[in-house]
């Protein structure tokens, strides 16, 4: 390189160069990760195809899809912008990613919202994809779609401040492993395959207040029965966001 | 070069717990390259990162570049390259592919492709970054360091664990760097590192600068240069003395051995075999000792600077 080359010329991107390059570049780190597809897309689509056609849990009257596709739903939210979003943002951490970024012109507020939309462009692919094959099993979804629009966006509010929460604080080893545990536990115990009134009554009230639960019986009771606005899960989602995401906000270190 | 200082700190303190990182430490970085020497666990990268923004001083005052890094940090951040020791990239992402996306975030960044040939990256093809070599890691590092085209980089042991011919490229960018205008701060642990590229060397140990200056200030401070030469026993000294400039010592330090005290420079080499010439004495195994800033750190600390 000729002299002059290196001569200081400083200066940051405009924003929204900034956050869309972050946005996009994240979103194929997430795309090009094997165990994350795995996570997000594999699956719960093996889980919807599986127990939509093979008779294994009572989902109660009505075609099991019917039943299972929102709950899957539930599922491929929860496992983009929680357990995803935990796994590939703790191990940002440990490898000094987020401590590059942090001295390089991108704000902090710039780097979360483009991991946000991140996050969101994930779930479009997925809900896309889980959609298509949903209706490939017969699915015949009811309600107001805007209400199902405001469920997502609070449930993966409330998944990523969960989510950040832990890949903030904890090491990036036991991230991997408490997210992948946690993941398994809502899967079984959050109403997405099995239906929560399989568990004793007092089980039933406080799994009914976790968040994948308060998503899965939310888009249910639209999709599937047609409800209005589920206020009563909205209320449960926004809770945990606001509780998530403060801590979150409180308690992430970046190194 | 000498101009408005780009780093000044002024009684810098950073505890971790209950360990006293830097201890009172003040020190003053022109434009030009200065290097930050000491041993490991002297708190030379904690120095760094107070400047970077990364550590907020417990007391004491940190300017870069005229801002503070802590609170005008948005107004720092685009005009600084930063190294860190180790890390800093997605796993699986490749060499170009992270230059490339850092580069975006900047204004008017240097040509990725040119700066990827420029220090050898080219052959990292489509290998993710936690398949690359050591040295391939370090190189990405420093690419990252200036592709963003900054005023000030500081290089957190930009050479550690690098081959000796990766380690003289490296060298050869910091000279480039600094001839275009880009002031440099480094840490190294490795006197020649600072002799080669500094103008300026401030030495830390335990928290605060023990000395600073350029290298050539930093070695002349401490014991006098040394030349030695062997010739036939019992050689008269006196006489030798009197042709040497004032202030040079000379003496036989066992028979036939002799040791001259002083400036060594082209000139007392000139004097001395031509006194040897004349009393047709032939001066054998001469050899030049050069006070080196190991030798000042010895001084200084009264320890060696490696382990």
């Amino acid at each position: 390189m000729s002299t002059g080359t290196y001569s200081p010329r400083p200066g940051a991107a405009p924003l929204s160069r900034m956050i869309t390059a972050q946005a996009l570049f994240e979103t194929k780190m997430l795309l090009r990760n094997g165990e994350q597809l795995l996570l997000t897309v594999v699956i719960p689509s093996l889980l919807l195809v599986l127990f939509s056609t093979v008779d294994v849990v009572d989902t109660g009257s009505g075609k099991a899809v019917d039943f299972l596709a929102p709950g899957i739903l539930a599922l491929a939210v929860m496992s983009t912008a929680f357990t995803g979003q935990a796994i590939s943002t703790g191990f940002e951490r440990r490898y000094g990613v987020l401590k590059r970024l942090g001295s390089s012109p991108l704000p902090r507020w710039a780097l979360m919202t483009a991991k946000t939309l991140s996050v969101l462009a994930i779930e479009v692919l997925q809900i896309a994809l889980l959609t298509a094959i949903a209706f490939g099993l017969g699915w015949s979804p009811q309600g107001n779609p805007l209400s199902v629009v405001l469920l997502l966006i609070l449930g993966t509010a409330a998944f990523s401040g969960l989510g950040l929460l832990m890949a903030g604080t904890l090491k990036a080893e036991a991230t991997l492993a408490a997210a992948n545990l946690v993941f398994l536990l809502l899967l079984v115990g959050g109403g997405v395959i099995v239906p929560l009134d399989k568990f004793p009554d007092a089980a039933q009230s406080v799994l009914g207040l976790l968040p994948i639960s308060a998503l899965s019986d939310g888009l249910r009771d639209v999709l599937q029965h047609g409800a209005g606005i589920p206020w009563g899960d909205l209320g449960i989602l926004a809770v945990w966001a606001v509780l998530g995401l403060g801590a979150a906000a409180r308690f992430f270190r970046w190194e | 070069m000498r101009s408005e200082p780009v780093v000044t700190l002024t009684r810098l303190v950073k505890r971790y717990g209950s360990k006293t990182a830097v201890d009172g430490l003040d020190l003053e970085a022109s434009a030009g390259v200065t290097a930050v020497l000491g041993p490991n666990g002297a708190g030379k990268t904690t120095t760094v990162e107070t400047c970077e923004g990364y550590r907020k001083p417990d007391a004491g005052t940190v300017r870069v570049l005229g801002l503070d890094p802590v609170k005008q940090a948005a107004q720092l951040r685009p005009r600084i390259g930063v190294m860190l020791q180790s890390g800093g990239v997605y796993s699986g992402a490749r060499a170009d592919e992270m230059l490339c996306h850092i580069a975006k975030l900047h204004a008017h960044p240097l040509d990725v492709d040119a700066l990827i040939e420029r220090l050898g990256l080219g052959s990292c093809g489509r290998t993710t970054y936690r398949r690359l070599s050591g040295g391939q890691q370090q190189r990405l590092a420093l690419a990252l360091a200036v592709v963003g085209r900054p005023e000030l980089v500081f290089l957190d042991e930009p050479t550690a664990g690098l081959d000796p011919q990766a380690r003289r490229a490296t060298w050869e960018l910091v000279r480039e760097l600094r001839a275009d205008g880009v002031s440099v701060v480094l840490t190294t642990h490795h006197m020649d590192e600072a002799e080669q590229l500094a103008d300026d060397v401030a030495i830390i140990d335990a928290g605060k600068v023990i000395a600073q200056g350029s290298p050539e200030q930093l070695c002349k401070g401490g014991a006098e240069n040394t030349l030695r030469f062997s010739g036939r026993p019992g050689l008269d000294v006196a006489s030798l003395l009197k042709a040497l400039p004032m202030d040079t010592l000379a003496a036989e330090l066992t028979p036939g051995s002799y040791r001259v005290t002083g400036t060594v420079d082209p000139q007392l080499l000139a004097t001395v075999t031509s006194w040897c010439a004349q009393h047709g004495v032939m001066p054998d195994r001469i050899a030049v000792e050069r006070h080196t800033l190991e030798d000042v750190f010895l001084e200084l600390t009264g320890k060696e600077l490696r382990g």
